[in-house]
């Protein structure tokens, strides 16, 4: 049995009073692809924002592929091949699109802080910024500074900026919202794609989208996780019916 | 041969515009032969370093600093101190290579300056950086061996030997200096803008949240940047000590701190070139404004303003704003509604200086009964007259230059709209 790709034990977060993770103990498997879903305000933002050092926990322990990261610094968390997207999303708008894939491929092709390389002649960082356009189908649109794009193109280039890095476990924050039925399916069969072989931890609340891309499921209510189970038994869950769907319909 | 030539435009189309700076940089002082001209040309020579450093903190890393001339100073002391090492024959460094001092001087302080200051950017970093003017410029009083006092630190550059065999006595030759330096410096932090922490510092400035989950320290990001920004300023304030043989404690002060932020802003930060344009225009405006009328800080404080309020881009935004216009050949559309918008703009102008002046004169001037005189007319500020045609001016220039605007306005919105179509 191999490590675990991420591990949370015993994790609380509280902002002041109010308790919003409330001792989440979660493991995914390496290879798996994970879903969180849950309520709104239950805490699923919080949980990934903890997972990827964007907040130090209150108390309990992350480890991602085996090794502890509990509050270390995101760009720590990064380098040690953990990547996410943001439900907001987080590019650079000033920059062009390829720029922006360029940019995020830097650190882990070598270049980190370099003051003397030119980007522009280092021949094999730009083929894999060509290759990772390609993949996400934006070769046309490279030279379009990314704040101009459309919206689920600006939600395609942030999977390829969060996947160009090469990292091992790739979370995605509703990955999906806000887009229409076709673009929903072009974003699945995209996530499909990039995260071949690699652990993918998601929130999303299109079920569709969850019930279609997720090996396990777990649900996240008041900052408690209820359940964590295979898609079909979590359909067929009388908890999760009560406190998710339920809650929905109401 | 077809191909050659085919790669010799190529050279031109890239470099072209390099060559031709080149070019003009070597046969400028020809035109200008007086004294007075070719120590401006040294100046701007040195301001544009100065200006293009401070632009790697706003412009390309998003940080507003209150105390850049903390590293210009300072080069300009470091290689004071090393000018007069050399000169006692403790150690020989050529002449030509002196304003290095300052830059390797200014990177080490940068270092440990930008570590302090840049955790986060906006207005933490801004305070701080005004901290840190506070800190040299009080320290300058306190160690008087370093800074000399009020009467700074001398050195005389000719009992240092030059490795080209140069004499640096006249103006020329180190005008020439500064120029090989500026040149050096400008293409230099030009490449600095393509390696991978001159796009990181642009990424970190527009989301270092995102900077940070693509592997990113931003803290450190900014730090580099920010030395090698001190390293910049300081052949700046290398170069000074070297013209001038002169190092006081003012250049490390909040005086040069600030108007390199405004060169650099008039000049305008989110392009390249900006800062060398907003550097020669406020080195001229300040030697020859300052021939012409004791008021000069008052135009400069309104151009500054003006620019902040109507172009916060800057002169090189304002140029750019053109380049799609040019391109689409449509600038012939535009030039009417700018002609048009001249005429009332220069009585508005006219108005203002008129103001100004006689306030002036009125105020501060030791005679505020002697008759005055401007543009070679004479006339007692206490009349009436005076102030009739400048109020009647002012508000002439005012109306007919809203018209004006209201012209150019349209021609834009013309020139966009063709613009749209073709593109479509």
């Amino acid at each position: 049995m191999s490590l675990p790709a991420v591990k949370l034990t015993d994790v609380y977060k509280s902002f002041g009073k109010s308790r919003i993770i409330n001792r989440v103990n979660l493991e995914i498997n390496t290879g798996e692809r994970h879903a969180v879903i849950g309520p709104n305000g239950a805490g699923k933002s919080t949980l990934f924002n903890l997972i990827s050092g964007f907040y130090p926990v209150s108390s309990g322990r992350i480890e991602l592929k085996g090794r502890e990261i509990t509050n270390l610094s995101s760009h720590q968390i990064n380098r040690r091949g953990l990547s996410r997207s943001f439900q907001v999303t987080n590019i650079f708008p000033k920059m062009s699109v390829f720029e922006n894939i360029r940019c995020a491929l830097l650190w882990t092709t070598g270049y980190r802080y370099s003051f003397w390389h030119l980007c522009g002649r280092l021949k094999r960082l730009n083929e894999k910024a060509e290759e990772l356009l390609e993949k996400i189908s934006m070769t046309e649109r490279r030279h379009v500074p990314a704040g101009l794009l459309a919206y689920a193109e600006q939600r395609a280039l942030e999977i390829g900026v969060t996947i160009a890095g090469d990292a091992d476990v790739i979370l995605l924050d509703e990955p999906t919202a806000g887009m229409s039925r076709s673009e929903t399916e072009r974003a699945v069969s995209l996530i499909r794609e990039v995260t071949e072989s690699k652990t993918l931890i998601m929130v999303e609340h299109d079920m569709s989208v969850v019930f279609d891309l997720a090996d396990r499921i777990s649900v996240l209510v008041y900052g408690e996780i209820i359940t964590t189970d295979s898609p079909d038994n979590i359909r067929n869950n009388t908890r999760v019916q009560e406190a998710y769907l339920g809650k929905e319909s109401a | 041969m077809k191909k050659k030539d085919k790669k010799g435009f190529f050279m031109w189309s890239k470099h072209g515009l390099w060559i031709a700076a080149m070019l003009i940089v070597i046969i400028l002082p020809f035109f200008f032969r007086s004294g007075f001209s070719r120590s401006m040309l040294s100046q701007i020579g040195i301001a544009i370093i100065f200006a293009l450093s401070y632009n790697m903190l706003l412009g390309q890393a998003g940080l507003l600093s209150f105390g850049h001339a903390v590293f210009y100073g300072l080069g300009g002391f470091f290689t004071i101190h090393i000018l007069n090492t050399v000169s006692n024959g403790v150690i020989t460094i050529p002449l030509e290579l002196l304003p290095l001092a300052g830059g390797f001087g200014a990177v080490i302080v940068g270092l440990v300056f930008g570590w302090l200051s840049t955790e986060r950017a906006g207005t933490p970093f801004a305070l701080i950086s005004l901290g840190i003017g506070e800190l040299i410029a009080a320290s300058s009083l306190m160690f008087p061996s370093f800074f000399g006092g009020e009467q700074g630190i001398s050195g005389d550059r000719m009992t240092v030997f030059a490795l080209t065999g140069i004499r640096f006595g006249k103006q020329i030759t180190i005008y020439y200096l500064i120029a090989f330096w500026a040149f050096l410096s400008i293409v230099l932090m030009y490449l600095l803008t393509q390696t991978p922490l001159g796009r990181l510092a642009n990424a970190v400035r527009d989301n270092p949240e995102r900077a940070s989950f693509i592997g990113y320290n931003p803290h450190w990001v900014r730090t580099l940047q920010y030395a090698l920004a001190a390293f910049f300023a300081g052949i700046a304030g290398g170069l000074f000590a070297v013209n001038y043989e002169i190092v006081t404690a003012e250049t490390v002060g909040f005086i040069p701190s600030g108007n390199v932020l405004m060169m650099t802003y008039i000049g305008g930060v989110g392009h390249f070139f900006g800062p060398i344009l907003g550097a020669v225009l406020v080195t001229f405006m300040q030697l020859s404004l300052a021939n012409m009328t004791h008021a000069w800080l008052i135009y400069f404080g309104l151009l500054f303003i003006g620019m902040v309020i109507w172009a916060p881009s800057g002169i090189a935004g304002i140029i750019m704003l053109h380049e799609p216009v040019w391109k689409a050949k449509l600038m012939k559309r535009l030039i009417p509604s700018y002609a048009l918008a001249v005429f009332p703009a220069l009585i508005l102008f006219l108005g203002t200086v008129m103001f100004i002046e006689i306030s002036y004169h009125l105020s501060l001037s030791v005679d505020p009964t002697a008759p005055m005189h401007l543009f070679g007319i004479h006339f007692r500020a206490q009349s009436l007259f005076p102030w009739g045609i400048t109020v009647f001016l002012i508000l002439i220039g005012f109306g007919l230059l809203q018209r004006a605007i209201k012209r150019v306005r349209q021609s834009w919105g013309e020139v966009n709209l063709i613009m749209k179509k073709e593109s479509s």
